[in-house]
Order: structure tokens, then sequence, then C-alpha cells
């Protein structure tokens, strides 16, 4: 579904990611962990090209997402992002901003894009929301919204960026559960997290990504218990 | 010794002049009002211009502001309306229109930079939600990131009204009968100088008075809160429906 051969992105004279090759499957929960500065949602935001890749090439579905032919509006509305900072649009109801990209780019009908909006709040566990601004919304609550807004579009593949690291404590388990009802509904998904537990338990697949380097990769059990490099034992031992 | 003049104010005198001051604040409001709505969407297009990836759209924009702060507006009027406009009409538009256009070309060079620092301020993460949404980048400016942006420019928008106003007053020295114009008129019919003078200053004051209200009651309606029921309803334009429901 995802075919990334050879990723580099440089910042100027800094390189942050040199050279990533992975292939990311239909249905698959793959989680992108590392210390920060490792290159982890750089490496995300290359996916969407939120970031220019400066050398490599992406594939979605085939097609090539950093060649100059392709449309890449088209491809970003197949591929939802769920931002740390939630990204909300502060100057709409939680109701407009899952509303907004569907009528707009989707041409839906406004009353199809209401009832859609409508049925994801509640899936959320938001349906009272409809009518408020994302301030009066708590964190956590501004997340979920913002995954709803991702999947108005109805995307093939999510991403998230560090989804639940800018949330209060108590907040960060209605999000994680979101995203797990998520991934059993067989939604292909990215995570770039620093919830280990969320890695174990959803994962199909965890990365290790340490100086924009893929260090290691396996399934969940593999690489928490058994991993294999000194970095990736190094790294662990800090965070578990 | 004090001159005679200041202790025997004839107000008689400008109210036999009266037609001339009200047709001098007509012009003067004319020539504001119309100068900074012009102002303001040349100014959008050049702070555009001025954020543009395009070197060839960057660049330009960037002349234009600069040239239109650096020199003296009344260095920009007489420009104006002796060489520019002759030039690519052939003949003058008259005093009222180069006045208009050298007023709207100045004040869109200061609302670019209001405007651009506007859009610049708002975080870098709505546009990416927007973009990651799939939304034009053209789409998610107007949607997005300008409506936020507009909130932040009231004030400084705000200053360059009443900036303009009386920055208009200028626009005399090539003949244009606004209402500084309409105090040396009478000055020189009259051979009165206290009483003309004073008077279009005080009409000024209450010019700048009323737009400096206006422009309260504006910043409060978009105060920092989006949430309707938590700003004061001044204005019935923009989102209402369900205010109360909440």
């Amino acid at each position: 579904m995802i075919k990334i051969q050879g990723l580099y992105k440089s910042f100027g004279d800094l390189e942050v990611l040199k050279g990533i090759d992975n292939e990311i499957k239909q249905k698959e929960i793959v989680c992108v962990i590392g210390p920060s500065g490792s290159g982890k949602s750089t490496f995300l935001r290359c996916i969407n090209l939120l970031e220019e890749v400066t050398a490599g090439e992406i594939f979605i579905d085939g097609i090539k997402v950093n060649d100059e032919k392709t449309d890449i509006n088209d491809i970003r509305t197949e591929v939802g992002m769920v931002f740390q900072q939630f990204n909300l649009f502060p100057h709409m109801r939680v109701l407009e901003n899952i509303t907004l990209a569907p009528k707009k780019i989707r041409k839906m009908n406004p009353k199809d894009a209401d009832e859609l909006a409508r049925q994801l709040l509640e899936k959320v566990g938001l349906s009272d929301k409809a009518k408020a601004y994302p301030e009066q919304l708590s964190g956590g609550q501004q997340q979920r919204v913002a995954i709803a807004r991702a999947l108005a579009m109805k995307p093939k593949i999510m991403l998230f960026d560090e989804p639940t690291s800018a949330l209060d404590p108590e907040m960060v388990k209605e999000v994680l559960d979101v995203m797990k009802q998520l991934a059993l509904e067989g939604m292909t998904m990215v995570v770039v997290t620093h919830e280990m537990g969320f890695a174990r338990e959803m994962g199909d697949r965890v990365l290790f990504l340490d100086q924009g380097l893929l260090v290691e990769e396996g399934k969940p059990d593999q690489l928490f218990n058994h991993p294999k490099h000194e970095r990736t034992k190094a790294f662990l031992s800090k965070v578990l | 010794m004090i001159s005679i003049d200041f202790l025997d104010i004839r107000l008689d005198v400008i109210w036999s002049y009266r037609e001339l001051f009200v047709r001098g604040i007509g012009v003067t409001l004319a020539l504001t009002l119309i100068g900074y709505i012009g102002g303001f969407l040349i100014g959008l297009l050049v702070a555009l211009a001025k954020i543009s990836k395009k070197k060839w759209i960057r660049i330009p924009a960037k002349y234009y502001v600069d040239f239109f702060r650096g020199t003296p507006l009344l260095v920009q009027i007489l420009i104006i309306h002796v060489a520019v406009i002759p030039t690519i009409f052939g003949h003058s538009l008259g005093p009222f229109v180069s006045g208009i256009v050298a007023l709207i070309l100045n004040s869109a060079a200061y609302n670019a930079e209001i405007i651009r620092a506007g859009i610049q301020s708002i975080e870098k993460g709505q546009m990416e939600a927007a973009r990651s949404l799939g939304m034009p980048s053209g789409v998610a400016m107007r949607t997005i990131i300008l409506p936020q942006a507009f909130r932040r420019m009231v004030p400084p928008l705000g200053n360059e009204l009443i900036a303009l106003l009386k920055d208009s007053s200028l626009v005399m020295v090539i003949a244009v009968n606004d209402l500084l114009y309409a105090g040396k008129v009478v000055a020189g019919a009259s051979f009165r100088t206290w009483e003309p003078y004073l008077t279009i200053a005080f009409l000024y004051l209450i010019l700048t008075f009323i737009f400096s209200k206006i422009i309260t009651y504006v910043e409060k309606r978009f105060s920092n809160s989006y949430v309707p029921s938590s700003r004061r309803r001044i204005f019935s334009f923009g989102r209402s429906k369900g205010v109360d429901s909440e």
C-alpha cells in the first residue's frame, strides 16, 4: 500500500533521514518509535509530502507521491493525518471542522456531510459537541475531533504524528481507545508514538528509528522483548 | 501683543461659508473610504504576493512596498497627478481621481505589511492541517488562514483608517476640494485666519473620533474568543445560528 525506497531528507546541511526503505501493507498497523530528533515525525510527514522529499521515492497504491505529475491534493484526500497539536480550525464549530473538507474537496452535499459528521462524532464519543467551538473542548476531545475530521474524507491510510504527546495523562486513554477501534476496523495506520503500550498491544510491526536510520524493525514482541541492536536496547531501557 | 483677531472670533463668517465645509467633509470622507477599501484590496494582493514562493511575484511586491513606504505621500500625489496619469491617459483625469489613486496605492503598501504579518502570525499547523485534508493552498488560505488572520489585523487596520483620514488632507496640493481645501478657500475669501483653520481642525477631530468609536466596536466584536456567547454581539454578521444552545 505504501512503498518507501531510499527516502532521504535534509534541511540544509542537517541530514534528518538517511535512506529509509519500507513497505506498509494494507490493514497493517505500523508504529514508529525512537528518541526525539531521530527523524520519525519527518518520516511520517514525507509520506503525504508535508515535507518535501530530498531524494528517494514514495509510492501509495502504486502512484509515485513525489512526482511532479502527481496531484498531491488527490493523494492527500486518501491519506488522513492527525497532528500532535490537533490543529483544529478554531474559527469553526466542531461540525464545520469535520464537514469542511468533504464539502469543499469531495463536493459532498451539505446534508450528507452533516450526517457523516454526526456518525463520526458518535464514533469518537462526542455526539453532544457538534456545535461547540474547539476552544471549549479538552485536549483529548479536540484530538478525537481531529481524528473524526481526518476520517470524514474516507481515507485509506491514517497517519498519526504523536497524537497523545500534547495531552494531559488522563486524556491519553480516550484517544488511544478511538485509535484501537479504528485499528480493529481494518484501517491502515502509521503511528509515530511514545506510547509503548499502544505499540506493543496494537502494532503489527514496530519500526525503531535513530539518527535518521531505520535501525531495527519487527513484531512488537520481538522488538520489545528481544531487541537485536545495542541502540534499540539502550532506547528501550530508558522508556520501558 | 496678543492679536486682536484671536479675541474677536467671528463664527458668523464660518456659518456663511458652511456649504463649503459640508462639501469638504463629503470629499474627505469619499477620499478616505474609497482609498481605504481600494488600499485594502490591493494591499491584500500585495501581501499574498509578498509571501509567494515564486521570486518573480515576491520581488516586485517588495519593491512596491519599499517605494510607497519610503517616499513622502506628498511627492507620490504630485508624481501621479502631473506625470503618471497624464502619461498613461494623455490628459489629466482631474485632481480627485489623482488623489484617490495616490491614496489607494499608498495605503495599500502599509496595509500589505499589516496583512502579511497577520497571515504569518497564524500557526503553521493550520495550513498543514488544511493541506493534509487535500485542500489546495488557495482554498486553505481563503477558508482557514485569512478568517483567522483578519481578527488579528483589526487593531492595526483601524489605525491605518485614521491615519488615512488625516493623510487625505495632503491632496489639497493638487486642488482637490476636500476639507482642508475648504478651510484655505474660506481663509482667503474672508481674510480671517483663526476661524476657518480651527473649524476644519475641529471637524477632522470629530471625524477621527467617530472612526475610532467604530473601530473600538469592531475590535470588541472580534475579541480573542471565537465562542459567540462570550463576546459582545454588536453586529449580527458572522455565525449566529445556535448561539444559545450551549
